[in-house]
């Protein structure tokens, strides 16, 4: 797949499908706004084109426009698709149906939620075959079978019995690309495949998906916003920006030597790391998670005797994948989940466990920093009011006092205050919104910030502005951080200390750079090897050191 | 299906505590009364020992958890007591006219429920187009019309002006069962059309809100006909909401029944009820809102039980 | 074939042709398939049948003239952010809103709107309409029009106070619960499920019985019935908005309860709980309006709309359509307000159709 002569010029002939000026339009709700302005491709046999972008760059519909399908709410405007010349354009419904499932096939998302939950995995995968009469339904299912053992799930035979709510995410986004399969198709969609799944359980589906894709010689777009990610999968890769696009070369020129200002600062974002800090000497630590166990009502545990310590001005990163809890461990801290056992103290004192019960100074040292900015702040409030009122809050500010300290935090995080004092978060992009939630939590004027997962809905050059910005006010205000992350880049750029985390137990912790450096804890292991890189080697690497059959839930620890 | 069962018993038993909880309250809403039931009788003009006679009869001496006792245990049985204007059994007025209603009732659901069901179907297919619109206005202003309006201008037209079915539906034994539907027909008639525009306004909800799930445009993008899409994909999960329709309109059915009921003089459970809150004949008042109260919850835990008899998440447990 | 017919035929056929030339798909759909329904009805109905489909095509065009220009009006007269929000409004909302204006003038200034007093006994019983009185006499000799101009005032106002005090109660047991959590949360639910399982107007029945028809009564035991639902929904809205970061960091910071509701929580759910004030304003007034037609509601000589439909409905049997008015007129301003109130859930869809 990697290798460049696969789109040998002999192939290049063969063009699958082509795409002219295609421009498609979104209804906003009084008007159609234009999404895609106007974008060319061309795919050849066998060819698998990766689509990248940053959220809103039209990547998903370019992708369904593939198909011929406009989803609700647009509409190709114009512009010309070309299917092994059919043009999709203007062919009736009937003859663009023909096609799909057939010829072209699609795998969306999220798995859990495109599989019809009444009906058991096989009978969903013999649906297209039985429909075009390429198989009889027994056939059909012993060639499901087969394509699940290809695609290594766990018990071929028997899973595509089972119905979609009984097998996990990783399988089932498997289950869908041998449905994909089923009949063979020219060409399939892959729509941000892995995006939901986590990084250990992204790779057996990434190597599982070009498995197949390499022995069926299928043609593939794959749309994702992860660069590694599409390095390991793509032959080509066309960068596009807001409906347009911005480049297109082969996999390796474009890590090597992309063109575009645009592209390089993709590539250059993970630049950025701050080197780590030492601990202070002999000094009580800020925030001391002691032995703490914790359990939602009635649940079983999530935590399971959680112990780190967090020093002034130092960043801790907290790493692990969904469920792992980490975000748990933030409700203990701030005292919004009591433990069960154990206690947090805040330098040498314990807090009170229920945050109810805590003192407003108490409340005041901590703050938090929230993922989705959309959420974590009121929009229907002013920011001057959103700023404002943890500084009236807490130190009794009014007036023009009041007013001089928002400036003062609009400047800190280098928003012009004038121009956001009086407006509402919807109508301010996503990074703006981040700068907005951290300029409330220093309001407080804290020691301590929790940040969870304060980059993962950025967009990264974005998510880089926002790392710095915290670096440079965790030095001017000797801030500590707590961060939480599942992205390992991240831990590279801002962590002093890291804490690994599985199943509500730390699994291990230690500064940064020895947790970079062999020997690991096996998990921890497994965890920095599942993180893409962006060699396009670094899977088939990976595989051959681990193993084909070593991966993902079977390399569970 | 340990899991199925389970959670049936955990609703059924659900049901039986709500329906307990109502008795209370309906047994001693009665007991707020200012003065006493013997007061209200008798009025403001009784003499002491009339009073005192009427309490020894009634016997509103014992304490009022014994009697809630012995009311309900009556009522477990179809005992209501004897009604205070009269003095027959309660439930030898209320049984026959509770199956005239329970007849009335389900002659308008067999009419209403296939065909609200059918055109909600077809008006979310048609969504956003102009009989989308029509439809969305006329089951609105359906929705908005009293029973009686309705019903009078049903009357009016139908019985007054075309002569075609009488105005009072009035039942006698030597009727035949055509005779009885031609009779009953406008009453029955009233309540298909404010039970169809609401069964229709939520089965379009349902499908449409089902036609959004990203399982329904993998069908689309996998070939499957338009046809099939809704046959194969969309139906097998919308029995749960649709079943839920059908017995929230099938509760709102015994509500409308009252005023339907003393629109057309039908003899009913309603026009009783009716007639016992004027008298303040307040055994039969508890005995009524008992009857409807059990029937509403009946059909809320039938929707229920059908919700996850039909859950693929439940039948199929992990 | 009358003139009438054929100038009926000829227009539809006319219009639907030019909406055909001019692609305006659904007036052309619209059209043509009345002209099929015409057809047919000429065929079964007559004369008589086509001139009422011309009739009532003749009034949903007045109706949806009236509706325009009452938009335009109201775009005039109201601020410009307010008023970018109405021009979105379709027809039927405009409508909807003037109908509801409407009714407001005639409730407010119903003494110097009706000729006549409430109960003023001005000739005999049931005479006919003419100079004087516009709808004619009710069964005691009353003006028709005065008693169902009064009774705007009455019927809707009573409506009005119950789903007022409905609507405080249940809001603020709604916003607690999803506030406070916990057992509070749980005792509510539980107990707004077990009220909601009685039906609303047996319960409403029950309590007249006991306590008697009277206002009070009526706006206590519509409030009772009522607020668990307004609870359901608040609770719901409220639930969704409570799950937001910015609320836990409201909490984490220490804000008490009412700042909670106040600014946190109520501005992000104005407009649902606006919808939800005028669905259950339907559902309230309909009841009110069925228990005074049941004779247990506002009691005579007041004037009522439910109990004039009552009072009159004998003239119905001699094919007079006065007890139809005040029926008609609650359900005028029922389907007003749903239409309206269509237009608000549709526009915020914060909330599920119901």
């Amino acid at each position: 797949m990697t290798d460049t002569s696969a789109i040998a010029p002999g192939l290049k002939k063969d063009v699958l499908l082509k795409i002219r000026d295609l421009k498609i339009e979104g209804f906003t709700g009084e008007t159609w706004v234009p999404i895609i302005k106007g974008v060319d491709l061309t795919l050849h046999r066998g060819e698998v084109m990766g689509l990248i972008g940053e959220s809103g760059a039209g990547k998903s519909t370019i992708g369904a426009a593939a198909m011929g399908y406009a989803r609700d709410g647009t509409r190709i405007s114009d512009g010309s698709i070309e299917f092994d010349g059919i043009e999709l354009t203007t062919s009736t419904e009937g003859e663009k149906r023909a096609l799909r499932g057939a010829r072209i096939a699609y795998v969306a998302q999220s798995a859990a939620a495109s599989f019809n939950p009444s009906h058991k995995l096989i009978d969903q995968y013999t649906e297209a075959p039985l429909q075009y009469r390429i198989q009889k339904r027994l056939e059909a299912q012993e060639d499901a079978i087969e394509l699940y053992e290809r695609l290594r799930l766990p018990n071929p035979g028997e899973i595509g019995f089972r119905y979609p709510h009984q097998v996990s995410g990783g399988q089932l986004q498997r289950a869908m690309t041998a449905m994909a399969m089923s009949c063979r198709p020219d060409l399939i969609i892959f729509d941000e495949p892995t995006t939901a799944l986590d990084v250990t359980t992204q790779i057996e589906v990434l190597a599982a998906i070009r498995d197949i894709v390499d022995q069926f010689n299928t043609a593939a777009i794959y749309i994702t916003h992860d660069l590694a990610v599409v390095a390991q999968m793509a032959d080509t890769i066309k960068v596009l920006l807001k409906g347009e696009e911005v480049e297109e070369a082969s996999t390796e020129v474009m890590l090597k030597s992309p063109k575009e200002d645009y592209t390089k600062s993709l590539w250059a974002v993970r630049s950025f790391e701050r080197p780590q800090k030492p601990r202070p000497e002999n000094a009580t630590p800020l925030i001391s998670v002691q032995n703490v166990d914790a359990s939602y009502t009635g649940g079983d545990k999530v935590l399971d005797d959680v112990s780190f310590d967090i020093y002034e001005g130092m960043t801790v990163a907290v790493v692990g994948e969904s469920g792992s809890g980490k975000s748990t461990t933030a409700r203990c801290i701030t005292g919004l989940l009591p433990p069960s056992s154990g206690q947090i103290l805040f330098k040498g004192e314990p807090l009170p466990p229920k945050y109810t019960d805590r003192s407003k100074d108490q409340l005041r040292q901590s703050q938090m920093i929230y993922q989705m900015a959309d959420t974590a702040l009121n929009p229907k409030v002013r920011i001057s009011e959103i700023i404002g009122r943890p500084a009236q809050f807490y130190s009794g500010l009014k007036g023009t006092a009041l007013k001089s300290r928002v400036d003062e935090l609009l400047d800190l995080i280098e928003l012009e205050p004038s121009k956001y004092y009086d407006r509402f978060p919807p109508e301010l992009s996503g990074g703006q919104k981040q700068r907005i939630g951290i300029a409330r939590a220093l309001a407080a004027e804290p020691t301590f910030i929790i940040c969870d997962e304060v980059t993962s809905a950025l967009d990264q050059l974005v998510a880089e502005g926002i790392l710095r910005l915290l670096d440079r006010l965790q030095k001017e205000l000797n801030l500590a951080y707590m961060f939480i992350t599942h992205d390992l880049a991240t831990v590279r750029a801002i962590a002093d200390e890291v804490v690994v985390m599985q199943h509500g137990k730390v699994v291990e912790q230690g500064p940064k750079t020895e947790m970079f450096k062999p020997p690991h804890h096996p998990y921890t292991d497994l965890l920095l090897s599942s993180v893409p890189e962006m060699d396009p080697n670094w899977l088939t690497t990976l595989l051959e050191e681990r193993g084909v059959d070593n991966v993902g839930e079977a390399a569970d620890v | 299906m340990g899991d199925i069962a389970s959670l049936i018993f955990k609703r059924l038993g659900y049901g039986l505590i709500t329906l307990l909880v109502i008795s209370i309250i309906i047994f001693f809403m009665v007991e707020l009364l200012p003065g006493d039931i013997a007061q209200a009788v008798l009025g403001q003009g009784a003499t002491e020992e009339n009073l005192a006679a009427l309490r020894e009869e009634m016997g509103l001496n014992k304490p009022a958890v014994v009697r809630y006792l012995e009311w309900l245990s009556g009522a477990v049985v179809g005992n209501f007591g004897e009604s205070i204007v009269t003095g027959e059994r309660v439930s030898s007025v209320i049984t026959e006219r509770f199956i005239n209603t329970l007849f009335l009732a389900a002659y308008a659901a067999v009419i209403a429920v296939p065909f609200a069901i059918t055109l909600g179907v077809i008006v979310a297919l048609l969504r956003n187009t102009v009989f989308d619109r029509v439809a969305n206005v006329l089951t609105l202003t359906s929705i908005s019309s009293p029973e009686f309006f309705l019903g009078y201008i049903l009357i009016l037209y139908l019985s007054v002006k075309a002569q075609m079915f009488p105005a009072i539906a009035s039942l006698s034994a030597d009727m035949t069962f055509l005779e009885l539907l031609h009779r009953t027909f406008l009453p029955a008639l009233t309540l298909v059309l404010v039970v169809t525009a609401h069964m229709m306004r939520m089965t379009r909800a349902a499908i449409i809100n089902l036609l959004a799930s990203p399982y329904i445009e993998m069908a689309r993008l996998k070939g499957t006909p338009p046809w099939k899409v809704i046959v194969k994909h969309a139906l097998p999960n919308a029995w749960a909401p649709i079943i839920n329709v059908v017995a929230l309109n099938l509760a709102y059915l015994i509500t409308g029944v009252v005023l339907v009921e003393v629109v057309f003089v039908y003899p009913g459970i309603g026009q009783s009820l009716v007639d016992a809150v004027s008298k303040r004949d307040f055994p039969v008042v508890q005995a009524c809102c008992l009857i409807f109260a059990a029937t509403f919850i009946l059909l809320n835990l039938a929707a229920d039980v059908g919700a996850i008899l039909t859950n693929p998440r439940l039948r199929h447990p992990k | 074939m009358s003139i009438f017919v054929i100038t009926y035929f000829g227009l539809l056929i006319g219009v639907s042709c030019l909406a055909a030339y001019y692609e305006k798909r659904s007036a052309f759909l619209m059209l043509f398939s009345l002209t099929l329904v015409s057809f047919v009805l000429g065929i079964v109905g007559g004369t008589g049948a086509l001139r009422s489909v011309a009739i009532g095509a003749g009034m949903l065009a007045f109706a949806a003239g009236v509706s325009f220009a009452f938009r335009e009006f109201l775009v005039a007269i109201t601020p410009p952010k307010l008023a970018k929000e109405i021009k979105t409004a379709p027809l039927t909302a405009s409508f909807g809103m003037f109908v509801i204006f409407t009714y407001a003038i005639a409730g407010i200034f119903a003494p110097w709107i009706a000729p006549y007093g409430e109960s003023e006994v001005i000739s005999s019983a049931f005479a006919p309409a003419d100079a004087n009185m516009l709808l004619g006499a009710d069964q005691l000799g009353r003006d028709m029009f005065s008693r169902i101009i009064y009774g705007a005032r009455n019927t809707v106002g009573l409506a009005l106070l119950a789903t007022m005090a409905a609507f405080f109660m249940g809001a603020t047991a709604g916003l607690l619960a999803a506030v406070k959590g916990g057992w509070f949360d749980q005792f509510m639910g539980r107990f707004a499920d077990v009220i909601m399982s009685i039906p609303s107007l047996i319960f409403a029945l029950l309590m007249l019985s006991i306590f008697g028809p009277d206002i009070t009564v009526i706006i206590i035991a519509v409030a009772i019935i009522y607020a668990p639902r307004v609870f359901r929904l608040t609770r719901a809205v409220a639930g969704n908005v409570v799950v937001m970061d910015y609320i836990e960091a409201a909490k984490l910071r220490g804000e008490k309860d009412g700042y909670l509701i106040r600014k946190e929580i109520l501005p992000n759910s104005t407009a649902p709980l606006v919808a939800e004030f005028g669905l259950e304003f339907c559902f309230v007034f309909l009841l009110v309006a069925g228990l005074s037609f049941l004779g247990l509601g506002i009691q005579p000589p007041t004037a009522d709309w439910g109990s004039m439909v009552r009072e009159n409905a004998t003239l119905i049997s001699f094919g007079e359509i006065t007890p139809l008015i005040p029926a008609a007129a609650i359900a005028l301003l029922t389907v007003a307000v749903n239409f309206v109130v269509d237009w608000m859930l549709f526009r915020s869809s914060g909330l599920k159709e119901q």
